[in-house]
């Protein structure tokens, strides 16, 4: 559905990602795992077209990305990207406006789950209500495709509970969701196939459950064998 | 609940699963969630917790009714052989465990009868 085809990006003599090619299927929720630095980010920018490939293409449907896959893909950044003046309520309005695969009724029952009054002004919410504000105002779109750039970085344990418990909540056959996350174990029950990259390169792709039965590796395991020294493939 | 990361993890819930079937956690009949719900249960991948569902349909453990959804067998001699198989199971890693600690299979067995009910319960903290 959304295939990255021998992309590389290059930022004057540095290779951000490099000759990287990967396919997403919907009905999986994949792992997008590597160091900081390593090209998640970039990659997951390039997929939703706000940042151009140096040579290759992220294709979705078989059209090169653009302004019409924008509205099946839902992308969440790590950075923030609210006006500090926006209540809540005011971010849903902005989003609603903007995609029309946003439904309000989703968007407040997870704010209310999610324990955050609508009338809120962001620049009052901590860290951690931020990284939910987030996650509520991306699944509250219908997409078909969701790119979530480290949506469990640097928040406490209960907000990470409600974070994956709405990410679980938007699975369907129909949907492809993409996590990246330097925090390993924590996706370690919830993702099915684990996209490992190393250096700005694809290290490798993992079924997951087939690791545990094949090898009796956790993703942890792997994770280890691939950053901790050499990383060749064996799955 | 906790998991085992290098353990496939179907199995493991397949094994919660039983376990509250064979101590009547589960009553025989009764409506399990929807896979969907399953899997926010125990915050595993949806696809996990169809395998888990479809193994233990093959198992004979829970049946689907078509749009109704999955529930446990309504088969009383059938439950009462998943827990001969679990106890099973649980001495079999028991001896397994003494063995290659260097104990002998008797030794095993006469250890079992210095613990009572009581005492059990309490290294548990219960």
């Amino acid at each position: 559905m959304l295939e990255c085809r021998e992309i590389t990006k290059k930022y004057g003599r540095k290779t951000a990602v490099d000759q990287v090619s990967f396919c997403i299927e919907p009905g999986h929720i994949y792992a997008m795992l590597g160091p900081n630095g390593s090209g998640k980010t970039t990659l997951m920018k390039m997929a939703v077209s706000l940042v151009k490939p140096t040579s290759g293409a992220f294709y979705y449907k078989g059209q090169p990305v653009g302004v019409d896959s924008r509205r099946e893909i839902a992308y969440m950044s790590t950075e923030p990207y609210f006006y500090n003046w926006m209540s809540a309520e005011d971010v849903g309005r902005y989003y609603q406006d903007f995609f029309e695969d946003f439904s309000m009724e989703t968007y407040h029952a997870l704010l209310e789950r999610m324990e955050l009054d609508p009338r809120t002004k962001t620049k009052a919410f901590s860290s951690g209500m931020m990284a939910k504000l987030k996650i509520a105002v991306t699944m509250a779109r219908r997409a078909k495709v969701y790119l979530l750039d480290e949506p469990l970085n640097g928040i406490d344990l209960l907000a990470r509970d409600e974070i994956i418990r709405s990410i679980l909540e938007a699975a369907n056959r129909d949907v492809a969701l993409v996590i990246s996350s330097h925090l390993v174990d924590e996706l370690e029950k919830v993702v099915d196939t684990a996209i490992f990259i190393r250096e700005s390169r694809l290290a490798d792709v993992c079924e997951v459950e087939a690791l545990r039965i094949m090898q009796g590796k956790s993703v942890v395991d792997r994770y280890r064998e691939i950053y901790g020294h050499g990383g060749e493939q064996t799955c | 609940m906790e998991f085992n990361p290098a353990l496939p993890i179907y199995l493991q819930v397949m094994t919660a699963i039983k376990r509250e079937i064979v101590t009547g956690t589960l009553e025989m009949g009764a409506r399990l969630p929807s896979v969907r719900e399953l899997a926010v249960q125990y915050a595993i991948n949806p696809n996990t917790a169809g395998r888990v569902y479809r193994e233990l349909e093959n198992e004979g453990i829970c049946f689907t009714r078509r749009g109704m959804g999955t529930f446990v067998t309504e088969d009383a001699q059938k439950v009462a052989q998943l827990k001969e198989a679990m106890a099973d199971e649980l001495a079999r890693q028991y001896l397994d465990g003494m063995r290659r600690l260097g104990i002998t299979r008797e030794e095993a067995l006469r250890r079992l009868g210095r613990f009572s009910p009581v005492s059990v319960l309490e290294e548990k903290g219960e």
